[in-house]
């Protein structure tokens, strides 16, 4: 990465007692799509405030092109914001809305006006531009709130969980529309979200939060895949968890069965770690034989969700352990998936993680 | 898209111009309320602690109110008068909220509005009334069985027509606030419905009933018209004050006395916003509003409860009002306009009405600019943390001072030899400031509500667009706040135009005002006169409010098209 376009670094803020960012450092390269993704109270509003300049760090510093901005107030930074309730002046009418930073720039009403319509043009609103917000509907209050964070053509584009407040159907057109928007204008966003599979579809890169720190920061694909830490495994998708004990190289003990990594864990043999799968990893092979990692285990439930069916699996070796398994409903309907039948199940080395308990 | 920074200089000097404009508005403010609430009640704690040749003598005129038997004996009638008169009122104010929020009875609205006129009357108004009623020529005076109406039955009676809409108000808001599950669920448990009004209704209304019962007792033990109208020879410590400094131009003691109405007055607001805190709770936000089920006896009931007091309502006004028209009572009871030639009763004639329309509308212009520029520094401003905070606290202050205690600080205040303020003293403005300064507080919540409801990220938002403060509060602010003015500026009118306790101590040759004028000419025996008075007075008033309620149709209808949805 050269030059990042915005950079944190070592960024603190406690509210009283509770701290609210810890040290926090991170560089967003230009044209890059950000989101911060974390639970409530995790710190991700917080840092997207503190990047914007509306909440003053304890210490730490912001740099927004190369400027050290860290405390210049929030006009001086250059940016555009969306927020879940979409901030939109209700006594003004949409191509108000969109106008009004503009206006104030003295810049000709007739270049002001050619620039609304552009913008409204661009968030596929054309139409809408008389009207006041309280006469549109939510999805389209959110393209006004975007048009006018985009009219003063900010370098940085601040997004404040904007499609939270939006029902589930307009959600998922709007976030595609969101995509789409970004890649064209090539402007840096961040967006925060606590909603994983928005973090997930949007994101270049994606920034997991917890408790005032930042847990691992990665393309989708590495996070998911790769989760740095219990926490983000369990946050960002679904993952089994089983006690187990460290052996020597790549092996590890989950009660009387041992099982082998695609990799060494590099934990000293003999200390009590934790096993990480997730359940779509898990295979159910005809054969015992010929596959790694390979045990017999009990059908304990098996609950349906539309898409996938779940079921929850006792090793015969471990009873006392219960795994989750994913199957595409298709796969499912095998009468060997009934309640306490037995079958053999496989956990594949390459999907398996292994963290220190 | 190109991103284009503006020089970063003219930036700045942009920033630190927006910067100082902001910190010279909240300083200005701060300075205003400093000077109109602070300091006079300062002078006021100093001159208790002073002789009447200004050198400090410590806690001798408290020990010597203490030891004056006649003044302790006011004391005593006060807070009695005070307890009764709440005991009656606050029972009445349930009772008729209860109709208006909890049965289906028709008319409501009507009977709200009945409910709000003593609001635009003087206090003085119900006293002069029951004097028509009930006094020596009264035509009702054997109801008394030989009692007399001037003294305690007199002043708790007018008290309980004056203090009813503050405490109705009060009261409806408590019991509005219901959430209709608790009582789908007392139902569904089949709990009948006296066990219910005791195992839910009343424990809502609680702190509503609360902090209206402190009102109530310090409106009573503050008020001066109506003890000073139909009290005679019953003394209380408002009349006390008066007394002492009016007539025997015995300042220290007036400011001790001062001092004493002060305490109710502080303790009735902490238990207010202790109460207020708690209520919050009471009601979360996924409350179900109640929507009072068809119950014909008790609609009946409160049908006719509300038709029989609102009628004592209406009867307490008419009777002035025709009192006012009637040539000579009780002998000659034919209509006349004699009476409204002020001219023959008071040397100023009708021109403190002028004057008192005058203050009012100056204090209504004063008192709407400044509180909401006050409360939006409090509620909008950013940085100058301790200035702001100073705002808000003189904001609150003027609802414990009454209006009595705050007329006699500005007596020491601003009639002090030292103070170059001193030239505004008996004009109309200082009269007008006075009254900014005792109604501040409702004016300052009303508007730092309005603006509480609007979202914080507005300013968020005008912020990352550059768009400056003061660009933000015209185009946006002061406009979704137009409604919130619009009541402040009324209510400010409506109240400088019939209050008559602080401005009792301030008027001058010159700006005598309607509400003293009523005082002097029933003190000279012209009470058909004063009647008139109290009448115009009260008309005024209603229109007033008449007319806000059409601009605010106007407003919301034209102006404000953005609301409809």
């Amino acid at each position: 990465m050269d030059t990042p376009h915005l950079s944190v670094r070592e960024l603190t803020k406690r509210f009283g007692a509770f701290v609210a960012l810890e040290r926090v450092s991170l560089d967003v390269a230009a044209g890059e799509f950000v989101c911060f993704l974390g639970p409530s109270g995790c710190g991700k509003t917080t840092l997207l405030r503190a990047i914007a300049g509306l909440e003053r760090q304890d210490s730490g510093r912001v740099l927004i092109g190369g400027r050290d901005l860290s405390d210049a107030p929030p006009s001086a930074r250059d940016f555009g914001i969306v927020f879940q309730s979409y901030a939109l002046f209700p006594n003004l009418t949409v191509s108000e809305n969109v106008g009004f930073g503009l206006v104030n720039r003295r810049r000709p009403a007739a270049e002001v006006r050619r620039r609304v319509d552009e913008l409204l043009a661009t968030v596929g609103l054309p139409e809408q531009a008389g009207k006041f917000p309280g006469q549109l509907s939510g999805g389209q209050q959110q393209r006004v709130a975007l048009a006018r964070a985009l009219a003063t053509s900010p370098s940085l584009l601040l997004l404040d969980e904007p499609l939270s407040a939006l029902d589930a159907r307009v959600r998922l057109r709007l976030r595609d529309e969101l995509k789409a928007l970004q890649r064209r204008l090539g402007i840096t966003t961040i967006m925060v979200t606590h909603d994983q599979d928005e973090a997930l579809g949007l994101a270049d890169r994606m920034v997991v939060m917890n408790r005032g720190t930042i847990e691992q920061a990665g393309t989708p694909r590495q996070v998911y895949d790769a989760p740095a830490t219990p926490f983000v495994a369990d946050f960002v998708g679904t993952m089994n968890f089983l006690a187990c004990v460290a052996d020597a190289g790549d092996r590890v003990r989950v009660g009387g069965i041992e099982l082998r990594c695609a990799q060494p864990h590099g934990l000293p043999a003999g200390r009590a770690a934790r096993l990480g799968i997730r359940p779509e990893a898990v295979r159910l092979p005809r054969q015992v034989n010929g596959h790694a990692n390979t045990l017999l285990a009990r059908v304990d439930q098996v609950g349906f969700h539309g898409g996938f069916v779940r079921a929850s699996l006792l090793p015969l070796e471990a009873p006392e352990v219960r795994i989750a398994a994913d199957l595409s409903s298709g796969e499912a309907d095998a009468p060997r998936l009934a309640c306490g039948a037995e079958l053999p199940i496989a956990l594949p080395p390459d999907r398996l993680r292994v963290y220190p308990a | 898209m190109a991103a284009t920074l503006p020089g970063a200089p003219a930036a700045d000097r942009a920033r630190t111009h927006e910067r100082a404009l902001l910190g010279a508005g909240v300083t200005a403010v701060a300075a205003v309320l400093l000077a109109i609430v602070a300091l006079p009640l300062a002078s006021l704690l100093v001159k208790s602690f002073q002789d009447g040749d200004g050198a400090f003598v410590g806690l001798a005129n408290y020990a010597r109110w203490f030891a004056t038997p006649a003044l302790v004996a006011s004391l005593w009638n006060s807070v009695w008068v005070s307890l009764l008169a709440t005991a009656i009122v606050i029972p009445l104010a349930f009772a008729y909220a209860y109709a208006i929020t909890r049965t289906s009875m028709p008319a409501k609205p009507a009977f709200v509005a009945v409910a709000l006129l003593p609001l635009f009357t003087p206090s003085l108004l119900p006293a002069i009334s029951l004097i028509y009623v009930f006094g020596n020529q009264g035509f009702l005076k054997s109801w008394l069985f030989g009692h007399t109406v001037y003294g305690p039955i007199g002043i708790v009676l007018a008290q309980v027509f004056y203090c009813f809409p503050h405490a109705f108000l009060i009261v409806a808001t408590a019991l509005g606030l219901a959430d209709q599950r608790l009582y789908d669920a007392a139902q569904a448990l089949g709990t009948s419905r006296w066990r219910t009004f005791l195992a839910v209704t009343l424990p809502g209304a609680k702190y509503g009933l609360t902090s209206a019962a402190f009102v109530v007792f310090t409106l009573v033990v503050t008020d001066f018209g109506i003890p000073k109208v139909i009290g005679g020879q019953f003394a209380v410590l408002a009349t006390d004050a008066y007394k002492q400094v009016v007539g025997q131009q015995n300042f220290p003691m007036g400011a001790v006395v001062g001092f004493i109405l002060l305490v109710p007055a502080v303790l009735a607001f902490a238990v207010d916003r202790l109460t207020h805190r708690r209520q919050v709770a009471l009601l979360s936000a996924r409350a179900v509003p109640l929507v009072p089920a068809r119950q014909p006896t008790l609609d009946a009931a409160a049908l006719a409860f509300c038709a029989a007091f609102g009628l004592l309502l209406v009867g307490v006004i008419a009777v002035a009002v025709w009192a006012s028209f009637v040539t000579y009572w009780p002998y000659n009871l034919s209509l006349s306009l004699k009476h409204y030639r002020f001219e023959e009763f008071d040397a100023a004639g009708w021109a403190p009405w002028f004057n008192s329309v005058a203050m009012a509308s100056l204090a209504a212009a004063i008192g709407t600019a400044v509180v909401f520029a006050g409360a939006y520094f409090v509620e909008k401003g950013r940085g100058f943390g301790p200035v702001r905070g100073l705002i808000q606290l003189l904001a609150m202050l003027p609802m414990a001072v009454p209006g009595l205690v705050l007329g006699l600080a500005y007596v020491f205040f601003f009639n002090a030899p030292w103070n170059p303020l001193g030239v505004f003293y008996a004009t109309l403005l200082l009269l007008a400031v006075n009254s900014v300064a005792h109604f501040y507080t409702v004016a300052h919540v009303t508007a730092v509500t309005a603006l509480k409801q609007i979202d914080p990220e507005f300013e968020s938002v005008s912020q990352s667009l550059r768009v400056p403060w003061w660009t933000m509060l015209r185009r946006v602010t002061l406009p979704i706040c137009l409604p919130a003015v619009l009541d402040i500026f009324v209510y400010l009118f409506v109240n400088a135009l019939t209050t008559v306790s602080a401005v009792i101590f301030l008027y001058g040759a010159h700006t005598k005002l309607a509400a003293i004028s009523i005082v002097h000419m029933d003190e000279a025996g012209a009470t058909a006169a004063a009647a008139a008075m109290a009448t115009v007075v009260f008309v005024t008033a209603l229109a007033a409010k008449l007319l806000h309620l059409a601009l605010a149709r106007w407003v919301f209808g034209r102006l404000q098209a953005w609301r409809r949805r």
